[in-house]
């Protein structure tokens, strides 16, 4: 394990001022992973962006769990339609230029 | 700069109590959050109005001042040499719990210069606790530069950084540069930097995904008789061999001789050519006759 990639979990919970209870809990649900090494939980700071989005969601909009999952995945219906959106308007323009 | 109703914004009347602000800023939060609303600048503007109205409206003592003196913001000044001169103004968050959105790019201006003019300044935000905030910015370039890898430097914030686009970044296309966002704290790692790329295309190339597309004029001689015509390809020149009796939009596919596929060294996608037979215009009197001829040999099969 590269651990420079890592931060043990408690100090994440103690910098973030959350409960460990409800970062294990988004590790449960499968939205986010936690490592164990040498007995100690860590989280990938790669991750922590989403990490970070998760906890927004909950301590300040109230959202439980069920719904953070739920969000995590319309967010990336979302995106993955933006994505098609970008693609069809450009071969919508690409038409659109033949018939002219 | 303006009067903000900030009672509007957050859809209540001026006699709510702060259960009832409380209430209204979290389902109109729920409503236009960011993290709800990726890449939705009318949503993102919206939260900030609605944040700075709670940020107003659950401060008993800013709730007050504003009561007071917000549709005379211009006395708002004085107010705030008195507030400065000793009166014990909380600086609390009031009714959310002291909690604040505090993620994505929120920067310096979200606050408005009314609530700047009323305030003195900007409300409370939480600061990043580890992580650094992420920095986006757009890029702009023509379709010609991202044909081919390079380097660019940009400056991001006053700080010079050297990155390499990769041939064949789309339009629209976000990339990451991990660690050139904002510094973290808490020996916590610096937030990341994300580019998104403007490409302007003034080439005679269409584009879509990897492949280019290009109509080519073609004489009607050539059309009808075949024959090898040179044309443009997005980098170089090719020959093509020109059947006889090609129709009129009649297309082709040049393989591999279309955009470079995003990080795939020696990959390309294709170019398809379209001909346009152009009919040739002004006449002369011997090629009036020589077509007259051929209309009749074609009417007649003589």
């Amino acid at each position: 394990m590269e651990i420079e990639k890592f931060m043990p979990a408690n100090y994440f919970c103690e910098v973030y001022n959350v409960d460990f209870a409800f970062v294990n809990s988004l590790h449960e649900f499968g939205l986010i992973s936690i490592v164990v090494y040498e007995e100690v939980p860590y989280i990938e700071k790669e991750k922590l962006k989403e990490l970070e989005k998760m906890i927004r969601l909950h301590y300040e909009l109230d959202i439980n769990l069920e719904g953070i999952e739920a969000i995590s995945h319309l967010l990336n219906k979302v995106d993955s339609l933006q994505h098609e959106i970008t693609s069809l308007k450009t071969q919508l323009k690409l038409l659109e230029s033949e018939r002219i | 700069m303006e009067f903000i109703d900030y009672y509007k914004i957050l859809e209540l009347d001026k006699s709510a109590n702060e259960a009832e602000i409380k209430k209204a800023y979290r389902k109109l939060a729920r409503k236009y959050h960011p993290d709800l609303n990726p890449n939705d600048t009318d949503a993102k503007k919206k939260f900030q109005q609605i944040n700075e109205a709670n940020e107003v409206l659950s401060d008993p003592e800013k709730r007050k001042k504003y009561d007071q003196y917000g549709k005379d913001w211009k006395h708002a000044d004085e107010a705030h040499k008195h507030q400065q001169s000793g009166s014990p103004h909380s600086q609390g968050n009031g009714g959310f719990g002291g909690q604040q959105w505090s993620g994505g790019d929120f920067s310096g201006d979200d606050f408005s210069d009314f609530f700047g003019s009323m305030f003195g300044g900007q409300g409370k935000r939480s600061q990043s606790k580890y992580r650094g905030q992420d920095f986006n910015a757009e890029l702009k370039l023509d379709l010609k530069d991202v044909f081919v890898t390079h380097k660019q430097t940009l400056t991001v914030n006053g700080k010079n950084i050297r990155i390499t686009i990769p041939a064949g970044v789309e339009h629209g296309q976000v990339i990451k540069i991990p660690g050139h966002g904002a510094q973290g704290v808490n020996n916590g790692p610096n937030g990341d930097l994300y580019l998104t790329f403007s490409i302007t295309n003034n080439t005679g190339f269409k584009r879509e995904g990897n492949n280019l597309y290009k109509d080519v004029d073609l004489d009607i001689y050539i059309a009808v008789l075949g024959g090898d015509l040179t044309i443009d390809t997005f980098d170089s020149k090719v020959k093509l061999n020109i059947k006889p009796e090609t129709q009129n939009s009649t297309k082709v596919k040049l393989k591999g001789k279309g955009f470079p596929v995003y990080k795939k060294d020696g990959e390309f996608g294709d170019l398809f050519i379209t001909y346009k037979i152009k009919v040739p215009t002004n006449l002369s009197e011997k090629e009036k006759e020589l077509f007259n001829e051929l209309a009749k040999i074609r009417n007649h099969g003589n």
